[in-house]
């Protein structure tokens, strides 16, 4: 008996045709695509994207110069140089982050005490140079004017999450 | 014959070429669009829907890209082979158009006798087009061999064991079908179709499994999914023609795309009635709607459907290995087309050598009009 089943499973390609009304079925299915320009996929409040640089809302940057992000960079994309300013308070001359080598761990987000580098959910910053995915501090300090009301909104989503 | 009767004559054939060539090359445009969108829809995505309203200016596009782009010859090939060998892979496969019948017309009443509307209405034309598209081979053992690099021979000699292997199984399938109408010619194999029973009288109904293996050795012999080893990706990257850049690439895929074509047509003229329609025209309801359409309308939409499941194919079946694909070929398709030769053989026979048994002759004879 199975020996004819199985005959009569080969010689009529049942096997085939279950294949193609699998397929068959799927042509008329809702498409999944995401017409990307037009239309996009949400985005976690969480998402690592371009990075950012802080101000308080008095206008004062939030760096201090603890180069803890520079430390935990595991890319070693982070170079930092500080000095004492005339009030007393160390801050930055010089923060650059090379994008070309950043791998996006949000590593240095976690480890910012106050919160200054933090990355954003922007992802469309191609250029047509690597020397402009370099980043210096005035450029991230743009980004973070740019995206604040946005890192805010984000951080504030977030932080009833960490507990 | 004057000159002048000569030249009319000339000038009619280039025509009739011309009205055959322009919509195949137009057609093969629009069956790369087609697979795109249709399997991208089997795979839930959209498929190109961007260049010109739902992307139907696409294969233009395509077109127009591979047409500006250089066509780099390797500085080891043999440069004459590597020009001429896509020229021998499409020449075959636009020269066996020339026989097949796209339907019947007396030219809305002009002519008083019906023309079958062919190039030529040979008497051979089943030969001819077993033979003509065998020449293919030619072509894309040629690029393989030309091209000097591993990939591209090996991709051309699977090609070629492939396409000689399963024209075997496809010629004896075209036996079957050539006892059933008792003529080699194209538009007689179709009007041996005819009856007052529609679909029924089809070769379909008592050759199906030669219908299927007709069909499936055609997808091998176009190299198409899933028996397009010769192009297998994964280990040849593109197999015969890795070193193809530009127009002779695209020659090669008008190639396979036209072979394509051909397989569908054949198979509607020889199993799925022609350019006659599925119901008989004193069918209640449909039937005389069915007989208002053109006969060309009805053999166009076969090979569109038949186009239609080679493209589902694709999007269905994984390739087969290469061992799998020779077993298949010589150990199930040869025996059994065989073995259904013989049975229709027999059964075409039974009658005159016993008149006992001449209800079998009776029953193969409703598809046998000379009879």
């Amino acid at each position: 008996m199975s020996l004819i089943k199985r005959a009569l499973k080969t010689w009529l390609l049942l096997e085939l045709l279950r294949g193609m009304a699998l397929t068959g079925k799927y042509l008329f299915k809702k498409k999944i695509t995401v017409e990307y320009p037009e239309e996009r996929t949400p985005l976690s409040p969480r998402f690592r994207g371009l990075h950012a640089l802080r101000r308080y809302e008095n206008g004062e940057e939030r760096c201090i110069a603890c180069k803890l992000c520079e430390v935990v960079c595991p890319a070693l994309a982070i170079l930092i140089e500080s000095e004492e300013r005339d009030d007393g308070t160390r801050r930055t001359t010089r923060y650059d982050i090379d994008m070309s080598k950043c791998i996006f761990c949000g590593f240095c987000q976690e480890a910012c005490p106050v919160d200054a580098i933090v990355e954003t959910q922007e992802f469309e910053y191609a250029t047509e140079t690597r020397a402009n995915l370099y980043y210096t501090k005035d450029m991230l300090l743009d980004v973070g004017k740019r995206y604040e009301s946005q890192i805010a909104a984000n951080i504030a989503v977030d932080v009833p999450r960490k507990g | 014959m004057s000159w002048l009767d000569v030249a009319m004559q000339g000038g009619i054939w280039a025509l009739e070429i011309l009205a055959i060539a322009v919509p195949i090359a137009l057609s093969v445009a629009y069956i790369t669009y087609a697979e795109r969108r249709v399997i991208g829809w089997m795979q839930i995505r959209k498929g190109c829907n961007r260049v010109g309203p739902a992307g139907l200016l696409q294969p233009i596009a395509d077109g127009l890209k591979l047409f500006l782009k250089e066509t780099i010859i390797p500085t080891t090939a043999n440069k004459y082979l590597f020009v001429a060998a896509p020229v021998m892979a499409l020449v075959p496969a636009l020269v066996a158009f020339a026989v097949v019948p796209f339907g019947e017309t007396t030219l809305f009443g002009f002519w008083e006798e019906t023309h079958v509307m062919a190039i030529a209405n040979l008497n051979v034309g089943v030969l001819y087009v077993m033979a003509i598209s065998s020449l293919a081979i030619y072509g894309i053992l040629m690029a393989g061999w030309a091209s000097n690099s591993k990939y591209a021979l090996i991709g051309a000699l699977r090609a070629t064991g492939q396409m000689i292997s399963y024209e075997i199984a496809m010629g004896f399938s075209i036996v079957c079908v050539l006892i059933m109408a008792g003529s080699m010619n194209l538009s007689a194999i179709v009007h041996a179709q005819a009856g007052e029973y529609g679909f029924l009288n089809w070769y379909i109904i008592p050759l199906f499994p030669m219908f299927v293996v007709f069909f499936i050795s055609g997808c091998a012999e176009t190299n198409r999914s899933p028996f397009d080893l010769p192009e297998g990706e994964a280990e040849l990257v593109a197999g015969f023609f890795v070193e193809y850049s530009g127009m002779w690439f695209a020659t090669f895929s008008l190639a396979e795309y036209a072979a394509m074509i051909l397989i569908s047509l054949m198979t509607a003229i020889m199993f799925l009635g022609g350019w006659y329609a599925p119901l008989p025209a004193d069918f209640p309801v449909v039937g005389a709607f069915f007989d208002a359409i053109p006969g060309t309308v009805w053999l166009l939409g076969k090979t569109s459907f038949l186009i239609f499941v080679f493209i589902w194919f694709r999007a269905t079946f994984p390739r087969f290995r290469y061992d799998q694909l020779m077993r298949l070929g010589w150990k199930v398709f040869l025996p059994w087309t065989l073995s259904w030769i013989a049975v229709i053989g027999m059964a075409t026979y039974a009658g005159d050598i016993s008149s006992n048994l001449t209800w079998i002759s009776d029953v193969i004879g409703f598809w046998q009009p000379w009879r």
